[in-house]
């Protein structure tokens, strides 16, 4: 618990925090040691271990619209690390370890909140799976058990173990499963990091990157041009436009992805439930709202409207797996764009430009990364380059040479 | 076949791009094929199958606004077979 949080509690006085805001705006600088492309939680994170671990606070965020506006604030929050390959489990529990102590080290509650998550198998192929995963899991920093329906049965006892005539088989039980606010997470990075002296420039849109014998040297805004020393790219769903006017192709598509919340009901589920076969996952936030989200829509799009389609199947799935939900009523829907990989890991270090580097294919399952991913980053740039191993595995070269970090069947509809 | 329908009935097949020959490009011209896209805000040309009929066609669609300029069947670009088993005979010999 953030000990502040404590020490208002105790207190008789209304909670007074002296430096709730960021910095007024200021001009643009015309030059910067590092230039971060995109005020995401990913870009904001990395500026914060910059200044914080390497000293490095010359350093201007440009986000074109606001704070943790784009993905950030629009994702279901889910954080885990019960993935399937090794390279990719280590980064994400590394991930999970930063996230518990992100409030005490903000001294600002980020409202993480950490219930398990179970995730369901209807098919024996799952189950087989599912043991694979939680085995690899428990070799390499997660906490996750393959479990039976009468142990599901107890854990939410609520849920339909027959759904659309696929039965509950068994569960893939990962106790680090947690969600947090996202935006609390995206401000608390954005004070540590403006508070040791990093620039965040809002409504200040990248337009071109100027490249000069394949480095970069300036990043053109709609507020002028700023010289770097390097830049970082972390603009989710626009990674494949801002690479272009870098020079260089990305192996991603971009896709709208959506998700849903219903009006506040009493709790009644602890953990977060998924089902990859009903392509659907449903939880219950600290509010008693009811999230739901599933994958992505079924063509690229740069576009973040909603669609009928996806609200009909995503309830139909959400009220064969809670079917009381039929009387519950949805509050919003709405969209963001990911920027998809094939093999659903993402790309994260060098690019064809020097000095340029990417934090790119974050597709839906990118939020649970922000803390290992600012930290990773902010060790690459502060090194000049050279790649923590722990983010080699996710090289863009990797589809270059045939090398995949496969996690398909470990995002789908999990998130 | 061309009007409204829902969107269910149709799956999307990916962009038609020309593939380069598998016998003979090198790996990071396949890697570029497979893996590699514009992703552009711009207009498409894209594979579409309407499942109901197993009917493939092609349609011309702006992947910001989402629509559909033109649907027309494969056979206005694709003119001739391609033809494997040359390659394979030729690889085989
Ligand atoms: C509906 C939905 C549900 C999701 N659920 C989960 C989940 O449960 N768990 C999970 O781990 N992940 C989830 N994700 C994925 C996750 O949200 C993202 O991968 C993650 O937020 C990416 O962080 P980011 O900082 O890179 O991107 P963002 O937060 O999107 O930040 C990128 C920023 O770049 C800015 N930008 C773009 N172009 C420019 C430009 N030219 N100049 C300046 N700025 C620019 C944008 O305005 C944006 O603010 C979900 C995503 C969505 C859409």
């Amino acid at each position: 618990m953030p000990f502040a949080l404590l020490k208002y509690g105790l207190k008789k006085d209304y909670p007074f925090e002296k430096d709730a805001d960021l910095p007024p705006p200021t001009e643009l600088k015309s030059h910067y040691d590092v230039v971060i492309i995109g005020g995401g939680g990913h870009g904001v994170a990395t500026a914060y271990y910059l200044a914080k671990y390497h000293g490095i606070t010359n350093v201007a965020i440009l986000e074109k619209g606001y704070l943790g506006g784009g993905n950030t604030a629009r994702n279901t929050a889910v954080i885990r690390s019960n993935y399937l390959t090794p390279e990719g489990v280590k980064f994400y529990a590394a991930s999970v370890k930063l996230f518990e102590g992100l409030s005490n080290e903000f001294d600002f509650n980020i409202m993480y909140s950490k219930r398990g998550q179970l995730t369901l198998a209807h098919t024996d192929a799952a189950v087989r799976g599912f043991r694979q995963r939680a085995e690899i899991n428990k070799h390499f920093g997660g906490n996750t058990e393959l479990i039976d329906p009468q142990q599901i049965r107890e854990l939410v006892p609520t849920l339909n173990m027959n759904p659309s005539h696929l039965p509950v088989l068994a569960g893939l039980w990962h106790m680090d499963g947690a969600t947090a606010r996202h935006d609390a997470v995206a401000w608390g990075y954005a004070k540590g990091a403006t508070q040791r002296g990093v620039e965040l420039h809002q409504l200040t849109e990248v337009t071109d990157v100027i490249v000069d014998n394949g480095r970069v040297t300036a990043i053109k805004t709609n507020r002028g041009t700023v010289g770097c020393g390097c830049a970082i790219q972390a603009v989710a769903g626009h990674s494949s436009l801002l690479a272009a006017k870098a020079g260089f192709r990305l192996p991603i598509l971009s896709y709208p992805l959506q998700a849903m919340v219903t009006q506040p009901v009493k709790p009644f589920l602890d953990p977060l439930v998924s089902s990859p076969s009903l392509h659907c996952y449903v939880q219950q936030t600290s509010r008693g709202e009811l999230v739901f989200g599933g994958g992505s829509d079924p063509y690229p799009l740069y576009n973040t409207r909603s669609t009928m389609d996806l609200k009909e199947s995503l309830l139909a799935n959400a009220v064969e797996l809670f079917p009381f939900m039929a009387n519950i009523r949805l509050m919003r829907q709405w969209t963001g764009l990911t920027d998809m990989t094939s093999d659903y890991s993402p790309i994260m270090g060098l690019s064809p430009v020097e000095n340029y580097y990417l934090d790119a294919g974050w597709g839906t399952w990118g939020f649970k990364s922000t803390p290992i991913c600012g930290k990773t980053m902010a060790e690459l740039v502060a090194s000049g380059g050279k790649v923590p191993a722990l983010i080699k595995p996710f090289a863009l070269d990797r589809f270059n040479t045939f090398r995949q970090v496969n996690e398909m069947g470990a995002t789908a509809a999990s998130h | 076949m061309n009007g409204p329908r829902n969107i269910s009935e149709f799956v999307h097949g990916g962009e038609v791009r020309d593939m380069p020959d598998p016998n003979r490009c090198s790996d990071r011209e396949w890697a570029e094929y497979v893996f590699y896209y514009d992703n552009a805000i711009t207009v498409i040309r894209e594979w579409w199958l309407h499942v109901a009929s197993g009917y493939w066609f092609i349609a011309e669609r702006h992947t910001a606004t989402d629509e559909i300029i033109r649907t027309y069947d494969p056979s206005e670009i694709y003119k001739e077979r391609v033809d494997f088993s040359k390659d394979a005979e030729e690889k085989t010999a």
